[in-house]
Order: C-alpha cells, then structure tokens, then sequence
C-alpha cells in the first residue's frame, strides 16, 4: 500500500473510516451473539469481512447520496451513519427500531441517512437505486445513488435492465458488487459465465475491479468516481473482491461442504481489512497501540450497551399490525 | 355536458396534474413520440418534454424498478404497462417492493406511483393480450387499485391515483378507449372508496367492474322491459372497496350478481360475494351470484373468444332465474 502524507484531513477520515469498520464488526459480532443465545428472532446475515467496502464507499457520499442496501445490508446501515440502538431495535422486532420493528434485519431503512433499505429479493432494488439517480438527474441535483448488491445477484435479468437505461440516460448511479465468492452456498465462478465487469462494459459503462479488503483503495475509488457522478460522468460498476466470514446467514454454521477451513482462516488472517488498515494507521503514525484500543473498547461497549436497551425495549403495541399498510 | 374519449380523457387528467405538479412523469413503452399503441398519451411529449415523458426500452421489471425508486425519492411516476398481462413480468418490482416499501419501513418511506395498464377480452388478441388481472393486485396489501368505467371515471380516479400517496394500479378497458362519455370542462376528481349507484333499482342489484359495467346496464335496459327494477352499482376501485354502498344496496334487493371480467375463480367477484354473503345473509334470498371470465386461457377464435366472459344475455339470465328462484332447486 503506497504510502500517505499525514495531513490533519486525512488523519480525520482514516480515524473515521477505522471507527466505522470496527463499529460494523462490533455490530456484526453482538448480533450474531443475539442470534447463537436464541435472543434475535429468525436469522440474520453477517457482512463481518466486507467493512473495507461498505466503508471505503459511504464515506465518499454525503447525507443525500443514498444507497440501496441487500440482505446483507447491517455494514451498508452502520457506514451511512445508522444508529446502534435503532438498528438494535430493529433486529430484535421493537417498536423504536427503524421500521418499528416491521422490517427486521433484510429492510432496515434509515432515510435520515440516504439509506432507501435493505432488500430481501437479491437484485431487487437496483430498480430503486436506478430510478433514485433518475430522480436525482431530473430534479437537477447531483445527489449520486450508490446500489449494492452481491455476485449472486449479476445472475438477475433486472440488473442488465437498469443498467442499460442507466447507461442511455447516463444516470448518477455507481453499481457496486460485492463479489465475496458464494452466490450462498455455491461459489460464483459455478453462477457465473465470463467476467463481471464485462457485464456492466457491455453496456459502455466504465468498470472497476478493486481490492475490497483495502478500505483506501476503496475509498480513493469511490471518490473519484463520485466525483464524476456528480458531473454527470455516471453511471459506473465497481466489483469490489471481498469475503464474508460467516455462512450465507448466522445459521450456516458447517459449510465445509462448500467452502475450506483454510480457505476462511487465511482470508481472516492475511487479509482482514481492518488488521490491515490498523497496521497503516500505525505505520503512519495516525494513532498509538493505545489509542486505537481505546477506539476499539468504546465502539465495543457501545455495541454492547445498545443490545442491552433493545432487549429490553418494548415490542410496538399490536395495534400497530395494521398501521402503515397505506400512506395517508 | 361535452363528451369525450376515455382515451381523451386519461390524457387530459396526465396533462392537468402534469402542469400542476412538476413531480409528475410518465415512462413506458412508446409513451412519448408514438403516444403508446392505443394514441392515450398523443401530445403529451410536445408539452412536457422527453424528460417527462420518458420513452423506455422493452423492460418492465427495470422501468416499474426505477418508477418505485423514483417515487420513494420524491417523484409521482406514473408508469405505462402496455398491456395488463405484463403484470406477470413485474411481480417482484410491484408486489415485493412497491406495495411493502411503506409498511416495511414503519411508514417512514412512501410509494407515490400510478402503474396504468389495462384489461379487457374480445379484442382478438389472444391468450397473452387479452387478461383481466386486477384480482392479482388486489390481493396484494399496500397496492390500491381502481377500475375506471367511462372516460369520467378514468380521468377522475387518474387524477386521484396521481395524488395518493401510495402505489396505485388503474385498469383501463382496452375496448374502451374511443368510447365516449359526459366529461366536465372543469376540473374534478373522484375520491377513492366511493362506488357509483349508476342506476337505482329495487329487484336485483349488479355490481359490477370497468367493462363489465356497460354490460350491467345493458341488462338493466332489458330487464326494465320485463317489468325488472335494476340496480346497477360500480365500485370504481376495488381496493379501497365500499362496501357500505354495496351492502345497503342489497340489503334493499336481497338478489345481488357480481360481474368482473376476470377469471371467476379466487376472483374480485368471489371476494365481493362473500363479503355480501357474510355481511347481509339474512337479507338475501339467494346466494350472491359471482360472473366473472372462464377458468380457460383467452382463446384467439372468436368463436370460442366470445363465451369466454359475461354478456348482456348470460347475466340477464342469470338474472331471471335469481328472481324467479329457480337457481337452487338443489340447495
């Protein structure tokens, strides 16, 4: 990693983006912690291993970009500014959660934060994030959607839709794919022919593979080409190399019918995005052993201080079954 | 009063709300230059400009997908689904997102899109051209759905879905776009929930939907022959349903038929029927009679075409043998 010149903005944004890395890990782990002690109800999916994306890309967007979020949507929630006790809430199916408890962990919304949901269909919103950058290209803004989604859901007949209409009218609009290696339980190179980025070139728009374990590298990437959004350079597709640590959801738990042990442990070990991004901020000279402690037990004890209100914060009264079927 | 084309009429109301809220946009298939295959939209694209009324590629999933994430982010899309059996194509993006986004943000997200298509047989169009599939909307909470009758109801209830707040799906009869009807100059809308007693009556009531309405009335023209007092009720949207209007009308004639070109099974004439039938058995004096389309694919012959949904003649008879008891001889 091509060393940085620590200046005061810089050392700002590295903290910020270490902060929120391990805030996604502390929620991740609190979260799966809820689901092995059976206090979360159904299951969950864990983006512990991809915060280098998640983060690298929100931290180049503003409060009014907005992004669509996927499944495995809790990392895209926390990097675009979410809240520990609402999202807390929300998991566990109360009434202060996001949604009053109605969405759960795959619809997370937060739309004080651009977050237009979580979506529980693989593919389902890049409709919305296409038609979000239509909105924005209309009205005249430069608000740049960004739609998340994973491998597995190239294999959607949607997304080549959206994309050939965001490539015509030129949309506001980046692709991300977080390609982490299993379309669920099977790899990706068994679901998908050819490269991913020729998909999105296909259409003539502009591709990027990047190193998604490299939050830098990330981040450098995503503000360019917002940047570029913003100018009406748009659309673009980032396919960001990344791993999830967990199964396809908190319950796959052994799944070395699919993929090894080592496999996982050297992923883990050699290329954990925030072991790595600690050793930069170390090796530059941006925090202390102690500081960068610090910073870890406080988001951790956050983590842990917003599980224990949302456990026991109220469920929404049941007379709220029937509430917001119909806007008013 | 003048009279106008129903297909004058919708372009009217997308005129009118289009100049008075800049949020409105249409997108579809051939919406702009060529103004969709039945001419609704003529004119539109030279007031509003193509980035207004937005001519897509053949891709519904994708284009309804943008109208959802459109509208959540402050547009009121109205979508053009050329024909009503597309509806197939765009489950996911209507069913899955649209009508759930609201609920499943705990109402902090809203849905303010219009998706219009149509319905409607006997068009010689065949089995993929020709359904009437509102009961597949209407299934689905979080999505209203309004089934205009007459060029005044489509522009009233267009103006309506415009301005609600949630997705809205309007079928339009595809047979009924050259029809004309009383239109007012001036400006009107027709709420939501509200059904239309288009005739009063103390025999026999018909409720019946879109299409199925001018059949209605062609029986209670018949039946007044024969000495038949009719009374004709249309929903105007079947979601909201007004089910008060429909009660008290049968409450009034005991003897209700319930018409829509859908197919009858698991159909919007089998849930109005058995709302009557749960909430006015005591009144009735025979079950409520569902007449929807037949349980068969829509056949191209027009010979086969034509038996396929009800008629002026099959709900007169229906209608007869209702009023002289002698539908349930086995019962």
């Amino acid at each position: 990693m091509p060393a940085k010149s620590k200046t005061p903005s810089n050392t700002e944004s590295y903290l910020q983006m270490y902060r929120q890395m391990v805030r996604i890990r502390a929620f991740e782990d609190q979260a799966n912690k809820l689901y092995l002690s059976a206090k979360m109800p159904g299951l969950t999916h864990m983006y512990s291993g991809e915060e280098a994306v998640a983060v690298g890309i929100c931290e180049a967007l503003t409060n009014e970009d907005r992004i669509t979020s996927t499944h495995r949507g809790h990392g895209h929630c926390v990097a675009k500014g979410a809240d520990f006790k609402a999202m807390f809430c929300e998991l566990l199916g109360k009434e202060e959660g996001y949604c009053r408890g109605k969405g759960g962990s795959m619809h997370i919304a937060d739309q004080s934060h651009g977050n237009l949901g979580a979506n529980a269909i693989v593919g389902g919103s890049m409709g919305i994030a296409t038609g979000s950058a239509l909105r924005a290209k209309l009205q005249g803004s430069d608000d740049v959607t960004v739609c998340f989604f994973g491998d597995g859901a190239t294999a959607q007949g949607l997304m080549y839709e959206v994309m050939n209409m965001a490539a015509l009218w030129k949309l506001p609009v980046i692709y991300a794919c977080e390609n982490n290696g299993y379309s669920e339980y099977t790899k990706t190179e068994e679901i998908a022919a050819g490269s991913i980025t020729a998909r999105a070139e296909a259409f003539g728009i502009e591709a990027f593979k990047v190193d998604g374990q490299d939050v830098l590298a990330v981040n450098d990437l995503s503000q360019s080409l917002v940047a570029r959004c913003r100018k009406g350079e748009g659309p673009f597709f980032i396919e960001l190399e990344t791993y999830r640590y967990h199964g396809h959801h908190v319950g796959d738990i052994n799944r070395e019918y699919y993929r090894s042990k080592e496999e996982e442990t050297d992923w883990k070990t050699n290329r954990d995005p925030i072991t790595r991004f600690r050793a930069t901020l170390l090796e530059q000279g941006i925090v202390t052993e102690e500081q960068v402690e610090a910073i870890n037990a406080e988001i951790a004890q956050d983590a842990a201080d917003a599980v224990a209100y949302a456990l026991e914060a109220p469920y929404p009264d049941v007379s709220e079954v029937d509430m917001h079927v119909y806007a008013a | 009063m003048r009279e106008i084309t129903l297909s004058k009429a919708v372009n009217e109301a997308l005129a009118e709300e289009m100049r008075r809220d800049p949020t409105v946009l249409i997108l579809g298939e051939d919406v702009a230059e060529a103004g969709t295959p039945f001419k609704v939209m003529s004119g539109l694209v030279e007031e509003f400009g193509t980035e207004r009324v937005i001519d897509t590629p053949i891709s519904e999933p994708g284009f309804v997908g943008m109208a959802v994430g459109a509208a959540m982010t402050g547009a009121r899309p109205v979508v053009d689904l050329m024909f009503g059996d597309f509806l197939f194509l765009i489950m996911d993006q209507l069913c899955n997102q649209a009508a759930k986004t609201h609920y499943m943000s705990g109402g902090k997200l809203n849905v303010p899109m219009v998706l219009r298509t149509n319905l409607g047989a006997t068009r010689r169009s065949a089995a993929q051209h020709s359904q009437s599939l509102q009961a597949l909307v209407a299934h689905i909470p979080g999505l209203k759905v309004a089934m205009p009758s007459s060029a005044y109801e489509a522009k009233g209830l267009m103006k309506t879905a415009i301005r609600d707040n949630n997705p809205v799906v309007i079928f339009e009869d595809k047979l009924m776009y050259q029809d004309k009807a009383p239109v007012p100059e001036e400006e009107f809308l027709i709420p939501f929930g509200e059904a239309h007693v288009k005739r009063e009556g103390s025999d026999i009531t018909l409720i019946a939907t879109s299409s199925m309405v001018q059949v209605a009335e062609g029986v209670a023209d018949l039946l007044e022959t024969e000495g038949v007092s009719v009374e004709v009720i249309d929903p105007r949207t079947i979601v909201p349903l007004d089910e008060d209007t429909l009660l008290k009308s049968v409450r009034k004639t005991s003897l209700a038929i319930v018409i829509d070109e859908g197919h009858q099974s698991y159909g919007v004439t089998a849930e109005i029927a058995s709302r009557l039938n749960e909430k006015s058995f005591y009144h009735l004096d025979a079950p409520v009679q569902r007449m929807g389309a037949m349980d068969v694919p829509v056949p191209f012959s027009p010979a086969l075409e034509d038996v396929t949904v009800p008629t002026v003649e099959t709900v007169a008879q229906t209608a007869r043998k209702l009023i002289a008891r002698e539908m349930f001889d086995a019962a």
